[in-house]
């Protein structure tokens, strides 16, 4: 599930000791000097050595280095800026074939040693409880390698004033253009992580993310009404360059309805429509439930498909390992043996992958040390694989793992975590536009908005930031108070059309929750614009008191 | 974690201050010790044991603010700590609703550290998985649940004399029994600070209860019901809408408690007149810090609504300022009267009903009437005639909290619990409340 954590943070903009949630924080000029291969080696080495003669049968450990910087922006004021650091090792081992997990803050041989000893006795006192030993499918030690984000343009060099100059300048295009208030942020990841295990691998890894959410709002005092629009905007894996919106980045959402963007954002330009846009929600025409087709653009669907989808087919939750938090799943191993059971229509094809450039998955190496890879989900509409970790792929008779072990700290133990699931293109030619001539009754939906689904991923609500009313063939006029329910299965079954390669582009969460204690792990889920026929919309509107 | 005196925080605080040459400096010091057991499949999973402590340095020149955190506490790390938050409120630009850092306060202690939840230690943690995982297996059931105790000092000061210092402690409990068919489920959460009100075998015989009785589910069509809701099913609802008793929002126009025409709706009958709640940091049962983190001011007792009235709002110390009002600290509990009816007692009095063990799920649909949707869970029940006569299938919801206090039948009897997503201690009553609106069915077990 998408965790409330952004919430948490952007409140914690408020207050001025309420910030730390990521690490420890330091000066801009040191997020520079990143810690020597070697030193991280060789305290790799002491874990691996001391794991392996108090009696682990595998050890690995993983040294990570977190640096982030955030910046608030309320109106035309700058509320905070933040810089944080969080650096230590973790190591897992298998000892009596059950795993231990031990982390330390302490980046000494003797600290780092300690912690696997300290990991071999909490896996031997785990056996006595384990009813089978874990089964690691086999990965190649790759040596020393390292692998990193391609990015043009550093974000740790660009100075902050020009940052803050950016989004204070999109606040003001927003209250310009019709919002009454405007919030806009900047998170800017960095997550530095060595990889080691005694399989033979020692892997560096360097991984850059960006994000900058706005909100506007528009406020009516004689009507008591407000309405709020959400930046259309995603995050990305990639570098500051992701502000330098060329002509080629932007383009028509369909009817001309706003701009849209791809493989780079111009914030300015979508606070301007954002605040304009807000002020329209005001006097928007309240929607006649019903059903509906639907026409979802990507920055709307990957939410969708990230709940109905991405959730449902990781294999730990279809085990029952997250039964008490985020549940179970719908799609049970006897729906994917039967390799018949229908989760979608026949042009409905899913795509696990980590290697797609920009994505927030996007890695050289799991936190296993599995290479990337890319593999079929649902394929023609049938539901053909998992998402697994290597102590899960022979439950699924993988011969090797997928590559899905995340951990979102170097004191959180790794578990199965979701690649960047993805809806693949359609394959005849087809524009949002041309889709949309063939709607008689129907709602365009762009942006994220409210979402929620129920413990195994089957009953969800889903809403928007922006609707448009499609009548005989064309956009008539904007909508509000829209959301709409279904069932996963019925849902992806009722998927009529998608739009072709050219259409296909990414959304994404930094915050996507799992786990007890709860860890957030970030991806990005692309689709093309898609139709879906006949499904049942809802009215919001309330009153009360 | 070293667990730090009173006076090594004070030592460490004020050396912190004595470094700065900024205009002002607040200081945050807290460590804390953590253990875990999680189990699944009738397993354990993982455990663990997480130490930390940590030093926030919040500095500020004029109305330029930088803030620095760190680890490590010796003489060194702390110049190292203040030298860069000094260097990022250099960096920053001026923040015009600056505010500078409050004078001195007046902590009063409450009650909010336990020794016997200190002591816990790794043979009571599996002691607690042992129960649910032996008598689910005795009963054909699979046991998965979390626990998880804390221990910790936090510590404030600032450039104006204000020290506080207290040490707390709390635990976490929360279970998931479903039957082997994966056709019945039950769940049930317990959340305290005193470890002597903690029965991991009661927790778990009513998730075992909930799990068998919930096989068999009926399907019952949408619509608005009557509900019992257990005090889990609106923790979250409830957070939501309190997290939303925000001044400035309202006197912006952009919150469900905005004035037509402007300004806030302070003093006005929102709910039914059974509605009563507060908020208390010396609650004995559910005691928070007597101050706020975040603002340093002292909390103090809050008549939040009283009878069914809107009675007090959260202002922000710049918010405060402006509008003429006096800034307290925000709470950091959520109190609701109820009664000391059972649950039992509240079904015994419903003629046809849906019992609701739990919500799930939830989000904000509409911020402008604070219309949240989220799912049932883990144990919905049909009632006729004062009994519970067959478990349901469950039910998305779509329902605003402002809706469902005006709604109020009857009150039960408050239960301490905390939110799955807020970080509120709760203590509220199972109600029951007419015309709940159910939107759809989930076939969800």
């Amino acid at each position: 599930m998408e965790r409330r954590s952004f919430l948490k943070v952007g409140a914690a903009a408020g207050g001025s000791l309420l910030i730390p949630v990521f690490g420890n924080a330091i000066a801009a000029e040191e997020l520079l000097n990143p810690m020597a291969v070697q030193f991280k080696k060789s305290l790799a080495d002491a874990a691996m050595n001391a794991a392996t003669k108090a009696g682990a049968s595998y050890c690995d450990v993983r040294i990570g280095r977190y640096l982030n910087q955030f910046i608030t922006t309320r109106d035309l004021n700058v509320e905070n800026i933040v810089n944080t650091e969080s650096s230590g090792v973790g190591v897992r081992v298998i000892a009596g074939g059950a795993y231990g997990f031990c982390s330390t803050n302490v980046m000494t041989l003797d600290s780092v040693a300690e912690a696997a000893r300290q990991a071999v006795a909490i896996a031997r006192a785990n056996a006595k409880l384990q009813s089978e030993p874990v089964q690691l499918a086999p990965v190649k030690g790759v040596g020393d390698v390292a692998w990193a984000t391609p990015f043009k343009k550093d974000w740790r060099t660009v100075p902050i004033k020009e940052k803050a100059e950016m989004l204070i300048a999109a606040n003001k295009a927003g209250m310009d253009a019709g919002a009454n208030f405007m919030q806009s942020m900047l998170f800017q990841v960095n997550q530095q992580k060595y990889f080691a295990s005694t399989d033979g691998s020692y892997i560096d890894q360097d991984m850059h993310r960006l994000w900058s959410p706005l909100t506007a709002t528009a406020v009516d005092k004689a009507t008591n009404r407000f309405r709020t629009r959400d930046g259309l905007s995603s995050p990305v894996s990639m570098g500051y360059e992701f502000f330098d919106a060329k002509p080629e980045n932007k383009f028509k959402a369909a009817g001309g309805v706003t701009t849209l963007y791809k493989g780079a954002y111009d914030l300015i330009e979508d606070a301007r429509a954002a605040g304009r846009q807000a002020r329209e929600k005001l006097t928007a025409k309240s929607v006649e439930p019903g059903k509906y087709d639907l026409v979802l653009s990507p920055e709307h669907l990957f939410l969708t498909i990230h709940e109905s989808v991405g959730h449902a087919t990781e294999l730990d939750r279809v085990l029952g390992y997250e039964a008490n938090y985020a549940g179970t799943s719908f799609a049970t191993l006897d729906k994917w043996q039967s390799k018949k059971f229908k989760y979608g229509s026949e042009r409905v094809n899913f795509v696990a992958d980590r290697t797609t450039s920009g994505s927030l998955a996007c890695v050289g190496y799991d936190d296993e040390g599995v290479p990337a890879k890319r593999w079929d989900i649902i394929k023609d509409g049938i539901l053909v694989n998992y998402q697994a970790t290597r102590d899960q792929a022979h439950v699924i008779g993988e011969k090797e793992s997928q590559g899905c072990s995340y951990a979102d700290s170097w004191s959180s133990v790794q578990f199965q975590r979701m690649p960047n699931v993805s809806l693949q293109a359609g394959k005849k030619p087809l524009t949002p536009d041309d889709m949309i001539k063939d709607v008689k009754k129907g709602i365009y939906i762009l942006g994220r908005g409210s979402f929620s689904i129920d413990q195994q991923r089957y009953n969800f609500q889903f809403g928007g930031q922006l609707y448009f009313e499609i009548k005989n063939g064309k956009i008539t006029n904007p909508l509000e108070d829209v959301a709409y329910q279904s069932n996963t299965q019925e849902f992806w079954n009722a998927c009529s059309a998608l739009c072709d390669e050219r259409d296909w582009r990414m959304g994404g969460s930094f915050f996507d929750g799992k786990g007890q204690p709860s860890q957030v792990s970030c991806v990005s889920h692309g689709s093309p614009t898609t139709r879906f026929n006949g499904i049942n919309v809802i009215n919001t509107a309330r009153k009360i008191g | 974690m070293k667990n730090l005196s009173q006076e090594e925080t004070k030592r460490i605080c004020d050396k912190v201050l004595s470094l700065t040459k900024a205009d002002q400096c607040e200081v945050n010091l807290s460590g804390s010790r953590t253990g875990n057991i999680r189990y699944a499949r009738n397993a354990v999973s993982t455990a663990g044991l997480i130490e930390d402590t940590q030093l926030v340095v919040s500095v500020a020149f004029g109305k330029k603010q930088g803030i620095a955190t760190i680890n490590e506490l010796d003489d060194k790390s702390l110049e190292k700590a203040v030298r860069r938050a000094e260097d990022l409120a250099r960096l920053a630009p001026e923040n015009p609703e600056f505010m500078p850092t409050p004078g001195k306060q007046q902590y009063k202690a409450s009650e909010t550290f336990f020794q016997k939840t200190a002591d816990i230690d790794p043979e009571f943690r599996a002691q607690v998985a042992a129960y649910s995982i032996e008598n689910s297996k005795k009963n054909k059931l699979v046991a998965a649940g979390f626990f998880t105790d804390t221990s910790k000092f936090t510590a404030i000061a600032n450039s104006n004399g204000v020290f506080g210092f207290q040490r707390d402690t709390g635990l976490d409990f929360s279970v998931t029994v479903r039957t082997e068919d994966g056709r019945g489920s039950g769940w049930a959460k317990r959340s305290v600070g005193d470890a002597s009100k903690f029965d991991a075998r009661e927790a778990s015989n009513v998730a075992i209860e909930k799990a068998l009785r919930s096989v068999e589910a009926k399907a019952l069509e949408p619509g608005r019901y009557t509900v019992i809701l257990e005090p889990a099913a609106t923790s979250d609802l409830l957070a939501y809408m309190f997290s939303g008793f925000d001044a400035r929002q309202a006197d912006e126009g952009r919150s469900f408690l905005s004035k037509k025409g402007g300004g806030n709706r302070m003093g006005e009958k929102l709910f039914d007149e059974q509605v009563n709640v507060w908020a208390d940091p010396w609650d004995k049962n559910v005691a928070v810090l007597p101050w706020d983190n975040g603002s340093m001011l002292a909390r103090e007792h809050q008549e939040l609504i009283k009878n069914g009235k809107i009675n007090a709002l959260n202002y922000s110390t710049y918010w405060a300022k402006k509008q003429g009002k006096r800034a307290i600290g925000a709470p950091g509990n959520i109190i609701m009267a109820g009664t000391d009816k059972s649950t039992e007692e509240l079904i015994a009095n419903t003629k046809k009903g849906v019992l609701v063990t739990r919500t799930w799920y939830i989000r904000m649909v509409d911020p402008q009437s604070v219309l949240l949707t989220g799912l049932t869970r883990d144990g919905t029940f049909y009632i006729e005639n004062g009994k519970i006569k067959h478990p349901i299938k469950n039910f998305r919801f779509n329902e605003s909290p402002v809706s469902m206090l005006n709604n109020i039948d009857e009150l039960g009897k408050p239960e301490i619990l905390s939110g799955d997503e807020s970080d509120y201690q709760l203590l509220i009553p199972a109600m029951r409340v007419r015309d709940f609106n159910f939107t759809s069915l989930s076939d969800a077990v």
